[in-house]
């Protein structure tokens, strides 16, 4: 195996000027890919709008369901870890280990609590009633719902809760798969000092997919939370 | 065919001293991928066929005891002879398994993984770990399809576009478990294709060869691109629909439940924004590959290279503004349908322009008509047939008659088997030395050829006509309706046509098998071709070049006048007149 | 066994079969002179000892005159489509006089609903029968189309009409029924392993064969 990955590694930067894009191979390929995770989301998304704005009935009002106000914390903390993310990075395109190691470790501890909190979040809504099939019989929820159905938004409860877990837990599937993989570099990589200031690579490339992902939450919350 | 001497220098074999299980059960080298690819999309294209040879039975000889059926149990054919419960099964997994598991591996997983490195020169994709996955994940996905057929129940039983509400719901199709390995196995072939263009992708746009500039790449490789960024961004939606049905299912969500407040449509919005751009991939990289064989043979540098390339481009891009073509008669906007309409015909104009530019490369050349040559010229002629009748239903009143009618059943056969399995055909053996260091057998080849094109036509011409009379597709006993009557003969011609048919592709196997061992050694250049993988010795090594090649030209420059003792000049042949590239740092080790 | 399609059953039939020939007709000089132009290439420049290729990458008025051409005849072709299209499907294409029928579709089986004598779908005197659809011909008939399960497709081929019903939507679908006699309607859309048995018979009628049968349907569906 060694000649192979000696073969790739010769396939790094500097690249020749022409042909060749400029760009690492490792970011392109991260930005290809995210170009095909925006197809997944325009597709749950897009199902939110067609299902939500093609029924006639009303839609439960955001604030009679979930918490507005817990969950408008945690979009905070994932802008955070944004910020947090790209101190990281210009940490150790300068050079500086220790910064990284802080700021990287801080970007993950946001993540994981911004998932700690959804998933606690989660547990509340299906305790009040909320499922992704909609209201449960017999709970507080389904029963504020025959009082007040429009509020409540009685007839589509079903489609809401279809569309409000799944586009909400794909997002919470990335931020997870980020906080993992950040913490693998973390582990295999930040620690032992293998980024510097010449190859920061794998922070840049993280960088990326966690600033997109931050950026489909700030959609979602818009119109999931918002609207 | 001659064999020629190598004109440039052979690179010696690298030294590969990986165990077995490295170098051809887990490899990251792009060839043995590629090679992976082949042996299990061979298998699952020889599935299709028998699910397909099953159908053809029933429609046949509807009622009789199919030979053999003796073998399947009471749920599937009772005495033998086929249930319909198990016909649109085999409808179902017949298209499941050529379109997602047969012509899709074969045209993208084998050709984009074994060509893209060996044309551009570069000694292996990007992120060969992640192309390994990729090949795994699909390996996986074809296991969980497989294994659908043998569940409870078995497959799914809605079509290969499998529409909601009818896939949704268990009690009215009768199937569970299949239904729901099919969401799982499709949202697993998603990751494993999306992984794979983005490998395509960086490897095209940063792993050329010093002087391979984007008008130098061969049409093989840009169709392969353009197919990778299709695919990059067409399969997450499909994943994205598989994932809600999969919800609709286990976890009772309504997305596709038109009782409380879902939208039957939505499935069919969702599966054809990825279903048409899935069309392209299931054409594109066969007619870049007919591109280099057709020039191949024909000795002449391709007609209209640059439109060519646009053709491709303007294809892909329209391919993502005619979904609903598929949906004229689903109760969708008749307004929309106008629109669509005119995309749809509109598209139909790089086509004409890539039929064009084939024959104007055939015109005036010296046409050697090797086994690949062949199958290419088929390819044109058959292309044509399918991609005229797709202007019938594109005209939405004359589709209105003919939708969902034999008369597309026809269509997309002209196009899947005339088009992209022809291309196979020619590939296959085009690329066999390159791949095995063999050859495969010409004189087998051509007797596959004919047959093929005979009973090929034989089969699939007729269903026009089948379609004309408005035979519904998916009917397991057309003997049903009294119109249909005086069409069983017709039905018995094709279905005896269709095993003639299946019955010649075991000679393609044959041979396939025979050569992979007892083969003629192959040259390192049998076609006498300009691309770099035929700078290598046959079958390329591992890690492809010690030195990657300099490009000096274009791929088709056959007959050039600047050489006058062959016909063809490599892309890597340095001329005295050619000045090196403007960056020659070639990586080298 | 005919080889072309079935018989004009309606107003619109021989618009369709009209550009269907049309079609037929563009296809088939393109047919021609691809299919031939190959073949004749495929003889003349056969390889033979001694001949070179001619080199040429390629003639930029060759080109757009075949570029040109395809999409000039697509383009006209979208326009004269679309103008049988919004005809025949448009949204404002049902004629006003048309007379209603309903058509709720459900595995295995088309449950065809008649306005009785009224004229009037959603009255009482409107009765149902199971796989029948009777219409009067000379008079535009308006299908209003449901499903009650999975999506279905009417298909009438001597009409030339097809629809989807789909589950959760109301659908029209319109047709004038020139010819008296006895065809079949059948589903077009996979609907469940009974799909190629969801046929239904269509009788057309004479106004007054229509009106006599319209009574006794009626009075047996009072039974």
């Amino acid at each position: 195996m060694t000649h192979a990955t000696a073969t790739v590694d010769l396939m790094r930067p500097p690249f020749p000027a022409e042909p060749g894009s400029g760009v690492y191979s490792n970011k392109l390929g991260m930005w290809v890919f995210l170009a095909s995770d925006v197809m997944f989301f325009t597709a749950l998304i897009g199902t939110y709008i067609i299902l939500r704005f093609g029924v006639s009935q009303p839609w439960a009002h955001p604030n009679a369901v979930l918490n507005v106000p817990l969950t408008a914390f945690n979009t905070f903390l994932l802008i955070c870890s944004s910020v947090s993310m790209v101190k990281a990075f210009a940490a150790i395109s300068q050079g500086d280990q220790r910064g990284l190691k802080l700021w990287l470790l801080i970007t993950i501890l946001a993540g994981a609590s911004f998932v700690s909190v959804q998933v606690v979040e989660y547990i509340k809504l299906v305790g009040h009633g909320f499922t992704p099939a909609g209201f449960r019989e017999g709970s507080t929820l389904a029963e504020h719902a025959v009082s007040d159905p429009v509020k409540y938004g009685a007839a589509t409860a079903g489609l809401y809760g279809s569309t409000f877990f799944t586009m909400t837990g794909f997002h919470g599937f990335h931020v997870t798969c980020g906080v993992i993989s950040m913490t693998y570099l973390y582990f295999t990589k930040v620690l032992p000092g293998k980024y510097s200031r010449q190859d920061y690579r794998g922070i840049e490339t993280i960088g990326l997919y966690w600033h997109f992902v931050d950026l489909v939450w700030i959609i979602l919350f818009t119109i999931v939370y918002l609207i | 065919m001659t064999s020629v001497a190598a004109t440039t220098r052979v690179p010696h074999a690298h030294h590969d001293d990986r165990s077995f299980l490295r170098k051809y059960i887990f490899s990251t080298d792009h060839k043995i991928i590629g090679i992976q690819f082949l042996f299990v999309s061979l298998f699952f294209l020889l599935l299709g066929g028998v699910l397909a040879m099953q159908m053809r039975w029933q429609l046949g000889f509807p009622g009789k005891p199919m030979p053999g059926g003796g073998l399947l149990p009471e749920s599937m054919a009772a005495g033998g002879v086929i249930l319909p419960e198990y016909y649109v099964q085999l409808v179902s997994m017949h298209g499941t398994f050529m379109v997602f598991f047969a012509i899709m591996p074969l045209l993208v997983g084998v050709y984009a993984n074994f060509l893209i490195p060996l044309k551009i020169g570069a000694h292996d994709m990007a992120f060969p770990r992640i192309n390994m996955a990729s090949f795994w994940a699909a390996f996986a996905a074809g296991l969980l399809m497989f294994a659908s057929l043998f569940v409870p129940e078995g497959g799914i039983r809605s079509g290969w576009t499998n529409y909601a509400p009818l896939s949704a719901r268990p009690d009215l199709s009768g199937v569970t478990i299949g239904q729901l390995l099919w969401c799982v196995s499709i949202v697993v072939l998603g990751l494993s294709s999306v992984m794979g263009s983005v490998n395509y992708i960086t490897t095209i746009i940063n792993h050329r060869a010093p002087g391979m500039t984007w008008f130098r790449m061969p049409l093989s490789v840009w169709a392969l691109f353009i197919t990778a960024i299709l695919a990059v961004l067409a399969l997450p939606v499909l994943q994205g629909a598989a994932i809600l049905l999969l919800f609709d299912q286990t976890i009772g969500t309504h997305f596709f439940d038109p009782a409380a407040g879902g939208q039957a449509l939505l499935w069919q919005h969702l599966f054809w924004f990825f279903g048409h751009p899935e069309v392209y991939i299931l054409i594109l990289p066969a007619m870049g590959m007919v591109s280099d064989i057709v020039a191949n043979g024909s000795r002449k540098p391709i007609f209209g290279y640059h439109s060519m390339v646009f053709a491709i481009i303007a294809i892909a891009f329209l391919g993502w503004l005619v979904w609903g073509h598929h949906m004229f008669m689903s109760g969708m906007n008749p307004t929309l349908g106008s629109s669509f309409m005119v995309s749809t015909l509109v598209i139909a104009v790089p086509s004409a322009v890539k039929v064009f530019n084939w024959m104007g490369t055939m015109w005036r050349g010296n046409l050697r008509f090797h086994v690949p040559m062949l199958n290419a010229t088929a390819f044109v002629a058959m292309f044509v047939i399918g991609g005229l009748s797709g202007i019938y239903m594109a005209a939405t009143p004359v589709d209105m008659f003919i939708h969902d009618t034999y008369f597309i059943v026809a269509h997309l056969h002209y196009v899947l088997f005339g088009g992209s399995l022809f291309a196979l055909f020619a590939a296959i053996p085009y690329w066999f030395p390159k791949m095995f260091g063999r050859m495969m057998s010409e004189r087998w080849g051509k007797v596959h050829f004919w047959l093929t094109f005979v009973f090929y036509n034989l089969t699939f011409f007729p269903m026009h006509i089948l379609g004309n009379a408005g035979h519904m597709r998916r009917i397991y006993d057309p003997t049903q309706y009294d119109f249909l009557k005086p069409y069983q003969p017709m039905n018995e011609f094709i279905s005896i046509a269709a095993f003639l048919l299946f019955a010649t592709q075991l000679i393609f196997f044959v041979n396939f098998w025979y050569s992979l061992f007892k083969g003629e050694k192959a040259p390192q250049n049998p076609w006498e071709d300009n691309g770099l993988e035929w700078s290598l010795p046959s079958p390329a090594p591992h890690g492809n070049w010690e030195r990657v090649p300099t490009v000096y030209r274009g791929p088709y420059e056959f007959s050039s006048p600047e050489v006058s003792d062959r016909d063809y000049l490599p892309q890597h042949e340095k001329r005295p007149t050619d000045r090196e590239p403007a960056s020659t740092t070639a990586p080298s080790h | 066994m005919h080889w072309w399609l079935p018989l004009k059953g309606s107003t619109f039939a021989g618009d369709i079969d009209g550009l269907f020939l049309a079609i037929l007709i563009i296809t088939g000089i393109a047919f021609v002179v691809v299919e031939a132009g190959l073949i004749w290439f495929v003889i003349k420049y056969r390889q033979r000892p001694g001949r070179k290729a001619f080199y040429t990458h390629g003639n930029t008025r060759a080109e757009v005159i075949w570029t040109t051409i395809p999409a000039v005849t697509m383009v006209a072709l979208g326009l004269i489509s679309n103008h049988y299209w919004v005809r025949i499907k448009g949204r404002n294409s049902v004629p006003a006089n048309a007379y209603p029928i309903a058509i709720h579709a459900k595995q295995f089986e088309w449950q065809v609903t008649y306005p009785g004598a009224d004229g009037q779908l959603g009255t009482p005197d409107d009765f149902t029968v199971r796989n029948q659809l009777h219409v009067p011909v000379g008079r535009p008939v308006v299908v209003h189309l449901s499903s009650e399960d999975v999506i279905h497709s009417f298909f009438v081929p001597v009409f030339r009409v097809k629809q989807d019903a789909v589950p959760g939507m109301d659908i029209k679908a319109w047709f004038q029924a020139t010819v008296p006699g006895q065809y079949e309607l059948g589903c077009a859309e996979l609907c469940g392993m009974g799909h190629y048995r969801m046929r239904a018979q269509v009788f057309v009628h004479t106004p007054e064969e229509y009106d006599a049968w319209m009574k006794q349907a009626a009075q047996e569906a009072k039974q």
